[in-house]
């Protein structure tokens, strides 16, 4: 017998406190690399104030504030974010689903990966802005054509990343399945896959930001709801403030989805990190 | 005829820095009889690994043939299951689910997969980490996951390519007792790759000594060591040492022509 492996021995309540003092100690590092923003909003009022801005361009900070405020008890806030949230989950469910799977499919049949990948490296370059009067030609104004531009910018990152991860398996691994005999869908389902998860997390973590800034680009030209069209009304009435709480709300939300995506990956792709 | 016949196998590799194909193996031939423990030695890079690759179905050989029970080998199968020195576990499933693997693959049920592995993992002592996962076991232990991997499904053929070259020595000599005593209790036909004489003549019934590049059959010699074997004849034995110096004579000469080539 080899030596008992000791690491595994060491108390589990020990180990909790070391764990909550490194916590408080990142927290307390990153609070204060926020130190910079609250300095910037103040010379930002500040400038207001004294008259060295125009207000109506640049409204100071406080009444961003109120203007988000006013707007969330109004209850529109909620029922625009609410709107765009769920464009992008239909959006990007279909990119996920279509992206993993065809990224799968490819790696497991490379004769037919051959043929299609310069398709997708050709169509992949193509902004996701240049598709929108396309959407608008064929599925109109409205959630369909906002659908399409969620899914056309959150497939390729996906499909991508799911494609490379499933081509990644170890040489070693290849031998180890072929030499006990392993079928198609066995290989698919505990070697390809599990290689994959870390490469598809990280595609659905970038695909979901990428889905998020193309539900603002739908609604300021082809929808009549959601957070892009809100501040694409409010500018058509020259309310800077709540073009600028609109503008609040999208990095709040898509920093929200992206905190969500990275504490999924850590929880997926825990076997890779040894402690 | 042996389970496993090797007739006049040449493999050459034709690589691009080079103009001419370089020759792995020329002209090798061998017999492995039903049961016996098989052992190959021979120096770095003298196509040891390629042979084993050739029964194992990985790598098809240039001229000749590998015959299995009479057949032709065309590609790997559980049969001939193999222990690799770099283990070859998968990260993601834990002791119990990498020794599954093979059953699995053989569409073993569910009910029988879990009774043989169990069988298996307490065979090499790991039944109190059967749940853990790869990193977290000894590299000592992931060889052990590795050897219940390859005898669940039942092969005829069990190859090892160099499968204690990465360990410290003390686990090694305790891993080859273990082998050792796997091999005597299953009666399978075991084929062992490696450049520890001492371990080819522990644990092997015949030793095949290769020449430098390329590889040829340079000697089979003949293990006649009573078995079971005991540890303690690996320092004490005439016998044994009287072999080991034989085989060392004989991979020394290699060893420094290819030093020299």
């Amino acid at each position: 017998m080899a030596a008992p492996d000791t690491r595994a021995v060491r108390s589990a309540g020990a180990q909790a406190r070391t764990r909550a003092f490194r916590f408080l100690k990142g927290a307390a590092a990153r609070l204060r690399h926020l130190v910079l923003i609250p300095i910037l909003l103040l010379l930002w009022e500040g400038a207001v104030r004294s008259g060295l801005a125009n207000p109506n361009i640049f409204p100071p900070p406080t009444a961003v504030f109120k203007a988000t405020v006013d707007l969330a008890e109004a209850g529109l806030l909620w029922a625009d974010i609410r709107a765009s949230v769920l464009r992008v989950a239909v959006g990007f469910g279909l990119a996920a689903v279509t992206g993993i799977s065809l990224g799968l499919l490819l790696a497991m049949n490379r004769k037919v990966a051959a043929y299609m990948l310069p398709l997708v490296e050709i169509l992949r370059p193509i902004s996701v802005i240049a598709w929108i009067p396309l959407a608008i030609l064929w599925f109109g104004l409205g959630d369909h054509s906002a659908w399409f531009i969620i899914f056309i910018g959150g497939f390729f990152p996906i499909f991508t990343n799911a494609y490379t991860g499933a081509c990644s398996v170890a040489p070693i691994h290849v031998q180890v399945s072929q030499c006990f005999g392993a079928g198609r869908w066995l290989f698919l389902t505990r070697v390809m896959l599990p290689t994959a998860v870390p490469y598809i997390v990280t595609g659905l973590r970038v695909g979901l930001g990428v889905a998020w800034t193309c539900v603002i680009a739908a609604e300021l030209i082809a929808a009549t709801s959601g957070l892009g069209y809100m501040i694409q009304l409010a500018r058509s009435m020259v309310e800077t403030e709540k073009v600028m709480s609109g503008m609040i709300v999208i990095g709040a939300v898509g920093f929200l989805m992206n905190s969500l995506m990275l504490w999924l990956e850590h929880a997926l792709v825990g076997w890779k990190t040894p402690n | 005829m042996g389970p496993i016949s090797i007739r006049n196998i040449t493999k050459s590799f034709s690589t691009p820095d080079e103009a001419e194909a370089v020759v792995a193996l020329d002209d090798v031939s061998c017999e492995i009889k039903a049961g016996e423990f098989f052992c190959i030695i021979g120096p770095s890079g003298c196509g040891k690994s390629t042979l084993l690759h050739t029964i194992a179905g990985f790598s098809k050989p240039t001229m000749g043939a590998a015959l299995r029970n009479g057949a032709p080998i065309t590609g790997p199968g559980p049969d001939r299951t193999v222990i690799f020195q770099e283990y070859g576990l998968f990260p993601w499933m834990t002791v119990h689910q990498n020794v599954e693997f093979g059953l699995q693959a053989k569409g073993v049920g569910k009910a029988e997969r879990k009774e043989i592995v169990d069988g298996f993992i307490d065979l090499v002592s790991l039944t109190r980490f059967a749940s853990r996962y790869p990193h977290e076991i000894s590299g000592g232990m992931k060889q052990r996951v590795s050897i219940a991997r390859a005898l669940a499904p039942d092969p005829d053929v069990v190859l090892m390519d160099e499968p204690f070259a990465a360990l410290d020595s003390l686990t090694r000599d305790l891993l080859q007792e273990e082998i050792l005593r796997i091999w005597e209790r299953t009666g399978k036909t075991f084929v062992l790759i490696t450049h520890n004489i001492e371990e080819a003549v522990f644990l092997g019934d015949r030793v095949m000594v290769m020449t430098a590049r390329p590889g040829r059959v340079k000697a089979v010699v003949d293990v006649d060591l009573p078995r079971p074997r005991d540890p303690s004849i690996r320092a004490h034995d005439l016998r044994f040492l009287e072999i080991k110096n034989e085989l060392s004579h004989l991979l020394r000469a290699e060893v420094v022509r290819a030093a020299a080539a």
